[in-house]
């Protein structure tokens, strides 16, 4: 039983981990940019939902068991979690508008430096406006436990944020495959000059897949906050740059494959601390970077294009 | 050049993105290039390696100290309650006409929590304030860090809290107000064995501070003399924040006791989350979870849980009834025990350079390491030989917003 608790364990965290790789990947699908400020935009969702769960008067559920069949809390819940991830939509899109437009014609590395320097800007201004210190993160969940039996443990927590991860992900593969927009995201993705050939806005297409992997990454930053309730303005390099390594993983640019490298990875840093090499759970994520840029670049399942000169 | 496909670009930008990843790790992990004092642990600090020259004479007119801790951080509170304890003890020095005629001053520094950075701001204290004595750190890998350059030039510190039996062995110009993890170490195991009745503990060590691996290593060794066992020794990372793969693994193995000497924010955290996984095991630690913060972050899960410190701010002593009474006139809150061993350690501080008769740092280094009784509100503190207090400890239990008092063990 413990390896299936440790199952448990790795599933949550993957599904954490696959909704923010969901928005590197989108972000390379249209515009081959790596968004190094996505673990950013990330921290500022858990940071939007812990004001607006304040704002709402939630923080006193910080000592209180909350109610679980208490139908106004899941809705003030539903309510914080629409106000952080429309803030970070248009975080998203503002990032893009401002910081990677004017780039667009510029050399790939002036955009990924770029990248990197909004992702400065963003933690150390967070650094600036909320403190640098830890703060706890209200129980927006109540901590029941579904299952309580002694070898085993399933907590409402963990339920609800695989629950809510996967109705993102099939939401999102809905957006992508059904609706007119995502229509015109796959067309960009596929050769940008050509769909705007097309009459396709590429300014807008881009904008919204900023906007909504922004979005997702403000849920994950909510969920995971619940999760592990504290919250400071760097929880986002390092959860950043495994969700980084996980969408590189599956085959950056495949939004399946961002949903099956989370949960690897998770499951690898999982099965690592589980046999007590705790020490090596950062460590693991990059050795599975560099075995994946060695062994199989395009990512488990990334497309292989032959290059065009 | 438009139309590349995707193969080449992918891997172009990979490598360049990797590249990019390992910039931004060693900007937040690695120590600067000044100084590669941040990589060294334990003893192996030796001031030789250390680039600074010996301090110039003191020339101030005032008496300023330099003071370096964590205002910002996972360990804020540790920064801000040693400042806190420091400030008084100047405000009162200075309302009774300072020390030898003249104003003392504190310049204090944040280090963020960094051992990288508490090296390069001690070399600012120094070479560019040319302080005439240094404050800090309250975390061992800190004190580690700083402590060699203030050996070497020559420039007396005193570390109120930093437990770690290397700080203090670095050399004749570093001194500490507080026992050392041999000693708390011992305090958790013979609290875990006799009061708790515990046959079996697991330790959950914090790798990279040099603190949390020195009192596991203590508590282990008295815990297995006594007859004790330990069932399981898991680690994690400070800033880690993901503790369930360890605890699962540590239920298994069914403990008496979980022995965690950590700081407060990973300790509430590791608190809720084994209470989510259903353990039921009492939790024990160290002085790292004295902070307010404590019962914020571990909510109900932290509640009875026990901890090894240096003071009860419950005690009678009439010393420790008017500090608290005076802090909580000052600062609206009630002293911690980092706040009472600066205070003590600031006054240690100004009692010696009194006894000097001057500035000269020689003189003040040898006024410190002949403290003895001196009447803190910590208890009577005297420096040893390694220039390590002799104090008690006690124990404190987890009750709501403050700790009750549960025992005091004498060395």
């Amino acid at each position: 039983m413990e390896i299936l608790q440790q199952i448990v364990n790795g599933l949550t965290q993957g599904a954490i981990y696959a909704l923010i790789a969901l928005g590197y990947t989108m972000v390379y699908g249209v515009l081959r940019l790596i968004n190094f400020a996505h673990g950013d935009v990330y921290m500022l969702g858990a940071f939007a939902g812990f004001y607006s769960a304040a704002w709402l008067g939630l923080t006193k559920r910080l000592d209180a068991e909350a109610p679980v069949y208490d139908f106004t809390h899941w809705l003030q819940v539903a309510v914080v979690f629409f106000i952080a991830m429309l803030a970070c939509a248009l975080v998203g899109a503002a990032l893009e508008r401002f910081a990677y437009r004017p780039l667009r014609q510029s050399p790939r590395l002036t955009a990924l430096i770029t990248a990197i320097g909004v992702s400065l800007v963003l933690e150390n201004g967070a650094q600036a406006v909320f403190s640098p210190d830890p703060q706890p993160f209200p129980a927006l969940i109540p901590p029941t436990n579904l299952i309580d039996k002694p070898d085993f443990n399933l907590s409402l927590v963990q339920v609800t944020i695989i629950g809510v991860a996967f109705l993102l992900m099939i939401g999102l593969q809905f957006i992508v495959t059904k609706t007119r927009m995502g229509r015109a995201m796959r067309a960009v993705s596929l050769d940008r000059n050509a769909a705007s050939l097309m009459g396709i806005n590429t300014d807008v297409v881009i904008a919204f897949t900023f906007a909504l992997g922004s979005a997702l990454a403000a849920a994950g930053g909510i969920l995971n906050s619940v999760y592990q309730p504290t919250i400071d303005p760097l929880m986002g390099l390092m959860v950043g740059l495994k969700a980084f390594v996980a969408a590189v993983l599956g085959g950056i640019g495949s939004i399946p494959g961002a949903v099956l490298g989370g949960l690897l990875m998770s499951g690898a840093e999982t099965a690592v601390v589980a046999r007590g090499y705790s020490e090596y759970r950062d460590a693991i994520a990059f050795a599975i970077l560099i075995l994946v840029l060695l062994l199989r670049p395009a990512g488990l399942l990334g497309r292989t294009a032959p290059e065009k000169v | 050049m438009r139309k590349l496909g995707i193969s080449a670009p992918i891997f172009s930008s990979l490598l360049l993105s990797a590249i990019a990843t390992t910039a931004l790790l060693s900007g937040c992990k690695e120590p600067p290039a000044e100084s590669d004092l941040g990589t060294v642990r334990g003893a192996s600090a030796t001031p030789s390696s250390v680039d600074i020259a010996k301090a110039k004479p003191y020339e101030g007119s005032d008496i300023v100290i330099g003071e370096y801790g964590s205002m910002t951080g996972t360990t804020a509170t540790f920064g801000k309650s040693t400042h806190n304890g420091i400030m008084m003890a100047v405000e009162e020095a200075n309302a009774a006409g300072g020390v030898i005629g003249k104003q003392i001053k504190i310049e204090a520094l944040d280090d963020q929590g960094l051992p990288e950075q508490a090296a390069t701001v001690v070399k600012r204290l120094i070479t560019q304030s040319n302080v005439l004595a240094v404050l800090g750190e309250v975390a061992s890998s800190r004190s580690l860090a700083a402590a060699p350059i203030c050996q070497k030039a020559g420039v007396p510190m005193i570390s109120p809290t930093s437990t770690n039996p290397a700080v203090t062995q670095t050399g004749d110009y570093i001194f500490r107000t507080c026992f050392i993890d041999p000693f708390q170490g011992t305090v958790g195991a013979k609290f875990a064995r006799q009061t708790l009745k515990a046959g079996s503990a697991a330790i959950l060590t914090d790798v990279k501070n040099d603190y949390s691996v020195g009192l596991a290593k203590f508590f282990k060794e008295e815990f297995t003399k006594s007859g004790g066992k330990i069932v399981s020794e898991a680690s994690y990372s400070e800033g880690d924040k993901d503790f369930r793969a360890q605890l699962t693994n540590i239920k298994g193995k069914n403990p008496g006791v979980i022995y965690i000497p950590g700081y407060y924010t990973e300790v509430g955290n590791i608190a809720l989350q084994a209470k989510s996984l259903g353990m039921k095991q009492p939790l024990l630690g160290g002085d790292g979870w004295d902070s307010p913060k404590l019962a914020e972050i571990g909510k109900g899960a932290v509640q009875g849980a026990y901890f090894s410190t240096h003071y009860s701010p419950e005690s009678k002593d009439p010393r420790v009834v008017k500090f608290v009474a005076d802090f909580k006139k000052k600062y609206s809150e009630t002293p911690d025990a980092l706040a009472a061993v600066a205070y003590d350690a600031a006054k240690i501080l100004f009692a010696a350079i009194k006894s000097a008769g001057g500035t000269d740092r020689d003189k003040i280094r040898d006024a410190i390491a002949a403290t003895k009784n001196f009447p803190g509100v910590t208890g009577d503190i005297t420096l040893d030989a390694d220039r390590n207090a002799i104090k008690p400890a006690v124990i404190l239990q987890v009750a709501g917003k403050s700790y009750k008092y549960v025992t005091t063990v004498k060395p």
